[in-house]
């Protein structure tokens, strides 16, 4: 089991076995996370029983809850692709993390205007600076920094190391602001959807959750693998195996 | 290596030393800024000391963080930068000094600067050593933290604004306690733990800070 794991990380550490893989697994992941999205959304929206208190409102889980955890989802995901990238040195790592933030930024604020709409008929107000919504402000911040860094230095593997060391103490003060905003007041609800134990959250309504929930995140998996294929070709583009599928009439 | 760090450190300070208006200039703009806050909301005294905190951390992080901003281009201009990266020292050394000299020269200025503003602002007297105490603490982990951007966008032309959009994000958990513990003083409530935060986010900043200023330095450098 290791050692599969440990040859798939250097297999996908080579640019030219990541561009076949990805070719192959994108016709599948592209579609699939499309249908999953698209059936969890519309069971969701239309089919899944009324909320008792919230009425319809409550609705708008169905895309709130699955951005916010794409975005922080992928915040983590850079700070793992910064320390591989700084820490051994692999370029597949850097791709990965410049891959990942634009996504990322858009499921962040996606995820704020969500909850502002949300807010409004449940608490009354579209913006309260409570602990979870500072957190998500904060966490567009530090992704529009990356972007920010990223496209401000000209060389992409110094960008992408750059962005990697940002990355990184972000995640810690990510950590930190989670519990700095927490002491300073909280509003919002606590997480009804738990891995381990009982859900407080109805199956009715959970199943679509978890469906949308999926769907998204291979969604934004899609996007990461389109984009690092741009990214590697545009790296690439003096290497033999870059001029032989550009030169040939049809891909890999 | 105590020669290092000695020689090092004595360097970082005559510098600063040489080119007073570097080290009065942060101080004077928190001074400003302070004293702009009576002069736009109101002079109310319940008012003012109700922003007190928050506009005397505000100003405290602006001031720290553009003085910042200049902590490694001279050196990067004159190529001392390139000569300390390339030494036999290890960067960390020499990047320490540089931070330690910044932050005594700047920080340590502006938390001594602190209870006259919050006495300005009318604060009350019995919290006003808090308030020093407080930035006393966060400073530190201001120019540290802040020095990594600094780093990374020291080869950069447009430093400025790019080093306040990646820098104030991560300056927000100090602001957050830094103005939290100074409300829960005039609430006349204990401090202690809350200065333990800031204590403990200090520690996290000293001890892996310079490492990541050293290594955002090299790659700046290309690396």
């Amino acid at each position: 089991m290791w050692k599969t794991i440990k040859r798939w990380y250097h297999q996908l550490g080579s640019p030219v076995y990541f561009y076949r893989f990805s070719s192959a697994v994108l016709p599948w992941l592209l579609p699939i996370s499309v249908v999953l999205l698209g059936v969890g959304l519309a069971w969701g929206l239309a089919w899944a029983p009324v909320e008792r208190y919230q009425g319809d409102s409550y609705r708008i889980i169905y895309i709130h809850v699955p951005a916010s955890s794409g975005a922080l989802m992928g915040y983590i995901a850079m700070g793992v692709a910064g320390l591989v990238a700084l820490v051994w040195r692999m370029k597949m790592a850097e791709v990965m993390l410049k891959a990942l933030a634009p996504f990322g930024a858009v499921l962040a604020a996606v995820s704020l205007v969500t909850g502002a709409l949300w807010g409004k008929p449940t608490w009354g107000t579209y913006w309260q600076w409570d602990a979870r919504m500072t957190s998500m402000l904060i966490l567009l911040f530090l992704y529009l920094g990356i972007i920010a860094l990223q496209s401000a230095i000209r060389d992409p593997r110094q960008a992408a190391r750059a962005a990697s060391l940002l990355a990184m103490v972000g995640v810690i003060n990510v950590v930190i602001v989670k519990y700095s905003v927490e002491w300073l007041q909280t509003l919002h609800q606590g997480s009804t959807l738990k891995v381990v134990g009982e859900s407080s959250i109805d199956a009715a309504m959970k199943w679509p959750l978890l469906i949308s929930m999926l769907g998204l995140w291979l969604l934004y998996a899609a996007n990461v693998l389109m984009r690092a294929r741009t990214e590697v070709l545009n790296r690439e583009r003096r290497a033999g195996w870059v001029r032989k599928l550009v030169s040939r009439p049809r891909g890999i | 290596m105590s020669g290092v760090w000695g020689a090092a450190l004595r360097r970082e300070l005559t510098l600063i030393w040489r080119a007073p208006a570097d080290m009065v200039q942060p101080l004077f703009f928190f001074v400003v800024v302070v004293s702009l806050f009576p002069l736009g909301l109101s002079p109310k005294p319940a008012l003012l000391a109700l922003v007190a905190p928050g506009a005397i951390w505000v100003a405290a992080l602006l001031a720290v963080m553009l003085s910042l901003d200049g902590l490694f281009r001279r050196d990067q201009e004159s190529g001392a930068l390139d000569q300390m990266l390339t030494s036999p020292v290890v960067s960390v050394v020499p990047v320490a000094a540089k931070l330690l000299a910044h932050w005594l020269l700047t920080g340590l200025p502006l938390a001594l600067m602190a209870p006259l503003l919050g006495y300005m602002m009318q604060l009350p007297v019995a919290v006003l050593d808090t308030l020093m105490i407080s930035v006393l603490l966060g400073t530190p982990t201001l120019t540290v933290v802040g020095a990594i951007g600094a780093a990374l966008t020291v080869g950069l032309n447009r430093g400025g604004i790019l080093l306040a959009v990646l820098v104030l994000p991560l300056y927000i958990p100090v602001l957050v306690f830094g103005a939290g513990v100074v409300r829960t003083a005039q609430d006349g409530l204990p401090t202690d733990g809350l200065l333990a935060v800031l204590g403990a986010i200090l520690a996290l900043a000293l001890s892996l800070g310079p490492v990541a200023v050293a290594l955002g330095l090299r790659i700046s450098a290309g690396d």
